[in-house]
């Protein structure tokens, strides 16, 4: 069983986004967040300060650890941020201002 | 005929629906803004559309009642009483000059980069609560998420952390949180409560007044035992590993002091932690307004009205105590709205079963929070190099040095001085920690902007429509 079997989820066709370069699928009416934990992954930003990895905390908007850079734009809430085809998805380095 | 007199109401979690539909049905144009992109709050998420789930009633309980609201939402919105604006996030709600009326700023869509105003001749706030975390070493490893956030990714995105999770904390949350993944395929490696909810039978006068609560709890420990769920009771999580992300956690057994027992520590391999030690509520709104607190409560009397004119709040935000709580309340709210506005008193009779649920579901809350607080021993776990606040990166180590050697004696100072609660969340996550680790009283800070706003939007905004700011504020 998993989630979308139990929910008998029948979402459009599956599409592909690039997370640091790699390729993964992700499907229509997900979150950028649910889109990488499908994916297996957990962390998408390093802290400003020690440069410890983060991701997914509150997972509603409040806690801001999700923050990810979304095709250039950094700062973005992965948790709020639908997924759409094409994205190009970066970890976030600190304040993600650094070029 | 005059027209009808309009009601914003904020959050389309239980509260917020049923004050909105109990206000349309007599006679007030509502507008309900919400931050979810579909109506339900945190209790009733719902998948997003896209996803086409058709059973996503296996992902929550109570459906019938969620059924009921959702038919009445649809039927008012065809009505045009009702409009509802989805992902738009109020960010103030101020009161204007001249006629009496507020207005609610709000951001709208993903990007939150763009304004808006309602305005409205009364205001709901149905703002819910967020979840509490206690620090513990390894607390920031990714792999370790808030049981609420479990919950949301699962029924928002049916998606899972990871395969293997353990559930731990305190509150009534925990259990829905673990029967929830484990139907959902993760294998639940334990369930670490720190509490002892039989102690919950020692409140007999609130238990026998909500007998439907053990029913409920026998149903969801019946569907932990069929997924072969271990609890562990009176037990806590006292340190995360991993160095990327999670790979197991120590777990130990609580003595009677709420303290560690020493040598029952054991290690579970994990690879996601979802944790939760009970909820708050969100005041942002109501405090801009001047609403008073009665503690971290908004003040309500029992037509749910606040201490300023035209300002309502009802569910979470005005305590802590579940759906069916925020339903009686929010109709009461509404029917409370409709008379006012309207220029008559409400006769309390009209709503006398939802008073008796209210009255009811307080008292069995108030057990609940005295039976599952979180253990007195949880300062001393957060050693000097935890992590409290998540968004400055700042320690305990830190925060006692602000009390210890410069004499902070309250949040406030200790903010300034270490900057914990200065970050993006604006103390949101870590209030509770750094109250207990500082040992000053938990109060809610001034936030006179309820969230990150553009400085794009700001500007659009004209000066007497902007509340005041002090520096601090824009920090």
């Amino acid at each position: 069983m998993n989630p979308l079997e139990l929910a008998d989820a029948q979402p459009g066709p599956a599409f592909t986004v690039t997370f640091d370069g790699r390729t993964i699928e992700a499907l229509p009416g997900q979150t950028v967040a649910a889109a990488l934990w499908a994916a297996g992954v957990t962390a998408w930003r390093s802290t400003r300060g020690a440069g410890r990895p983060r991701g997914v905390f509150c997972g509603i908007g409040m806690c801001f650890d999700c923050l990810v850079t979304v095709n250039d734009l950094p700062n973005q809430r992965a948790c709020l941020v639908p997924v759409r085809p094409g994205d190009t998805i970066r970890t976030q380095e600190g304040t993600g201002h650094d070029g | 005929m005059a027209e009808r007199p309009h009601l914003a109401v904020i959050g389309a979690g239980p509260a917020g629906l049923a004050a909105s539909l109990a206000a349309a049905v007599h006679g007030v144009r509502v507008t309900l803004v919400d931050a979810g992109t579909e109506a339900g709050g945190q209790f009733y998420r719902q998948p997003a559309a896209a996803l086409g789930a058709r059973r996503p009633q296996t992902l929550h309980h109570q459906w019938r009642t969620w059924e009921r609201l959702r038919t009445g939402l649809d039927g008012q919105i065809a009505a045009g009483r009702i409009r509802h604006l989805p992902d738009h996030h109020v960010w103030c709600v101020e009161r204007e000059s001249g006629d009496g009326g507020f207005g609610v700023h709000a951001l709208v869509g993903p990007m939150q980069d763009d304004g808006v105003v309602v305005r409205a001749d009364a205001v709901l706030v149905a703002t819910g609560g967020h979840e509490t975390v206690l620090p513990f070493p390894g607390w920031t490893l990714p792999g370790v998420v808030t049981a609420g956030g479990a919950q949301a990714m699962l029924k928002g995105g049916l998606v899972l952390p990871g395969r293997t999770v353990v559930v731990a904390g305190t509150g009534p949350l925990l259990l829905p949180v673990a029967t929830g993944l484990a139907t959902a395929g993760a294998h639940v490696a334990a369930l670490v409560e720190s509490a002892d909810p039989r102690a919950l039978l020692r409140h007999s006068s609130a238990l026998a007044a909500q007998p439907g609560k053990l029913t409920e709890g026998a149903r969801y420990t019946a569907r932990l035992l069929r997924h072969r769920v271990r609890a562990l009771v009176r037990h806590t999580v006292v340190e995360a590993h991993g160095t990327d992300r999670l790979e197991s956690v120590t777990v130990a057994a609580l003595g009677t002091d709420g303290r560690v027992r020493p040598g029952s520590e054991r290690r579970i391999p994990c690879d996601t932690l979802a944790v939760g030690h009970g909820m708050l509520p969100h005041t942002d709104l109501a405090e801009t307004l001047g609403c008073a607190l009665d503690g971290t409560d908004v003040r309500v009397d029992d037509e749910q009205r606040t201490d300023v004119p035209g300002v309502w709040a009802a569910g979470e935000a005005t305590g802590i105590g579940g759906a069916a709580l925020a339903l009686a309340e929010g109709h009461i709210a509404g029917r409370s709205i409709a008379a006012r506005l309207h220029g008559s008193a409400p006769d309390p009779r009209t709503w006398a079963a939802a008073a008796r649920a209210r009255t009811r579901l307080r008292t069995f809350f108030a057990a609940v929070d005295a039976v599952f607080a979180p253990p007195v021993g949880w300062v001393e776990q957060a050693t000097d190099d935890t992590v409290v606040c998540r968004c400055e990166e700042v320690t305990a180590g830190e925060v006692r040095s602000a009390v210890g050697g410069f004499g902070a004696g309250d949040l406030r100072t200790v903010k300034l001085l270490t900057r914990a609660g200065m970050g993006w969340c604006q103390g949101r996550m870590c209030g509770p920690a750094v109250a207990g680790v500082s040992g000053c009283t938990l109060t809610t800070p001034r936030r006179p902007l309820a969230r990150p706003v553009p400085l794009g939007v700001l500007a659009g905004v004209s000066e007497e429509g902007l509340p005041a700011l002090s520096e601090e504020d824009l920090e």
